[in-house]
């Protein structure tokens, strides 16, 4: 997640000082990804060497320095609107490093270690959807805001993140009963391959091309 | 904790016999207490139906015990074990199961009305159950003239009109959309949290995360739970918001 492109939509609306960016920015999406004030005005600070926000010439009456887009930040905010999000660059997710290293080390009880993370993604899950069920009732309810439902939109994401998950997880044990029912050799290490080569990165792009 | 409205002791379901024996379930144990709503998965032929079915007395456990508010229904004989189910254990299964030519008020009252309950009284009992799930304004309706929700609806109401609060539930939003099945799980969720006992037999990790506790079948044993949830004041802690 870029804190940089989230700081600057958030300038798009009206100047902030720091700690007010830091809490807008927690209020918009749950709180779900908190910010501490520091890693706030290392990103100030970053934006505003490369011209895209500047400090008000005056702060305000309670001494604090207020911060705005130039416009080349503004440039930068509207492409990440109009831009979609790179997918291309596959995140390394523990999860799929852990079970690929799990199917290919000997003595690891692989199907005890899908069980064992299902179980704590359901639990997640249920969690998750019972906040779902206190935000859906206060997004509908009178005092609803736009931060409710961007709260609300959060969450889901994460419910369908954890029900792809399990999927995965499914998938995973399907596949591996498959696979215990057909005899077949160990893979060998290829001595001829660059440890580039191998490495998870590799894996998963060509996965995907 | 109360009491559990229903309790499963080492219970164990095996089909035919010698070579073509088949074990179902194999020494499944499970409470569920008023105010709880548990879900269990597992893949195809993992046994959840038949612990469904056996939960709500329409099969007979090889071995072990079944009780519903205490009553041991193994020792029961078939008039008494039909007039468990009508009382005490409501059923919702994917395809509602509603009576075509019965308004929704009369598809809620007929299980009261077939154990000697007035018409008056069933109709009253019928409509406060479709208040509390929603649609009263359905209760003059024909199945026909429903969405697949509204049915749905209906269906939970005649699960749990009369006194009845073990819900047991089959992939009851299989066939709605995923809005509409929200609406569902919602409902049941309410009367759990109201004071009924739900099973629910799912699929989906999405429908299973309504449940308070998911139960992990394979081959007919339980390989998982997930435990209790935390409080909600914790999930709000650990959510930052």
């Amino acid at each position: 997640m870029s804190v940089k492109l989230g700081l600057l939509a958030l300038l798009a609306e009206s100047s902030m000082y720091g700690a007010q960016l830091r809490v807008e920015f927690e209020a918009r999406t749950g709180g779900t990804w908190p910010l501490n004030v520091g890693q706030v005005y290392t990103t100030l600070a970053r934006l505003e060497r490369d011209g895209m926000v500047a400090q008000d010439p005056q702060a305000d009456e309670d001494g604090r320095i207020l911060y705005h887009l130039t416009p080349l930040g503004l440039e930068e905010v509207t492409s990440w609107w109009t831009t979609p999000v790179d997918r291309d660059e596959t995140p390394r997710d523990e999860l799929v490093i852990k079970l690929a290293l799990a199917v290919t080390t000997p003595g690891v009880d692989v199907p005890a270690v899908v069980q064992t993370q299902r179980t704590a993604t359901l639990r997640h899950l249920r969690d998750l959807t019972r906040l779902k069920m206190q935000a859906s009732d206060q997004q509908a309810s009178v005092s609803g805001t736009s931060n409710d439902l961007a709260w609300l939109l959060v969450l889901e994401n994460l419910i369908f993140a954890g029900e792809s998950e399990i999927r995965w997880l499914d998938h995973v044990e399907a596949r591996l009963g498959v696979e215990a029912a057909r005899p077949r050799r160990a893979a060998a290490p290829d001595p001829s391959a660059g440890a580039t080569e191998t490495s998870f990165d590799t894996i998963i792009k060509g996965a995907q091309q | 904790m109360n009491e559990p409205i229903l309790r499963m002791v080492d219970v164990t379901r095996t089909h035919g016999d010698g070579e073509t024996q088949v074990h179902a379930l194999r020494g499944v144990s499970l409470d569920v207490h008023p105010g709880e709503l548990v879900a269990v998965m597992g893949p195809s032929g993992s046994g959840k139906s038949t612990l469904l079915n056996l939960a709500g007395g329409l099969d007979k456990a090889t071995s072990g015990s079944v009780f519903i508010e205490g009553d041991e229904i193994g020792s029961l004989n078939a008039n008494q074990l039909a007039s468990m189910r009508r009382r005490r254990v409501g059923f919702v299964f994917q395809d509602f199961n509603l009576i075509p030519s019965l308004t929704a008020s009369e598809n809620v009252s007929l299980p009261l009305e077939l154990d000697g309950v007035s018409v008056r009284e069933g109709r009253r009992a019928a409509h406060l159950v479709l208040e509390l799930v929603g649609v009263l304004e359905l209760a003059d309706r024909y199945p026909d003239k429903m969405s697949g929700g509204q049915q749905q609806r209906v269906a939970i109401a005649r699960a749990l009109v009369g006194d009845r609060r073990l819900v047991m539930a089959d992939e009851p939003t299989g066939a709605l959309d995923s809005q509409t099945g929200e609406g569902v799980l919602r409902v049941l969720r309410e009367r759990c949290d109201a004071g009924a006992a739900g099973l629910l037999v799912t699929h989906e990790a999405r429908h299973a995360a309504w449940a308070d506790r998911v139960v992990f079948l394979r081959d007919g044993v339980v390989v998982d739970t997930t435990g209790s949830p935390a409080a909600a004041e914790d999930l709000l802690v650990g959510s930052g918001h």
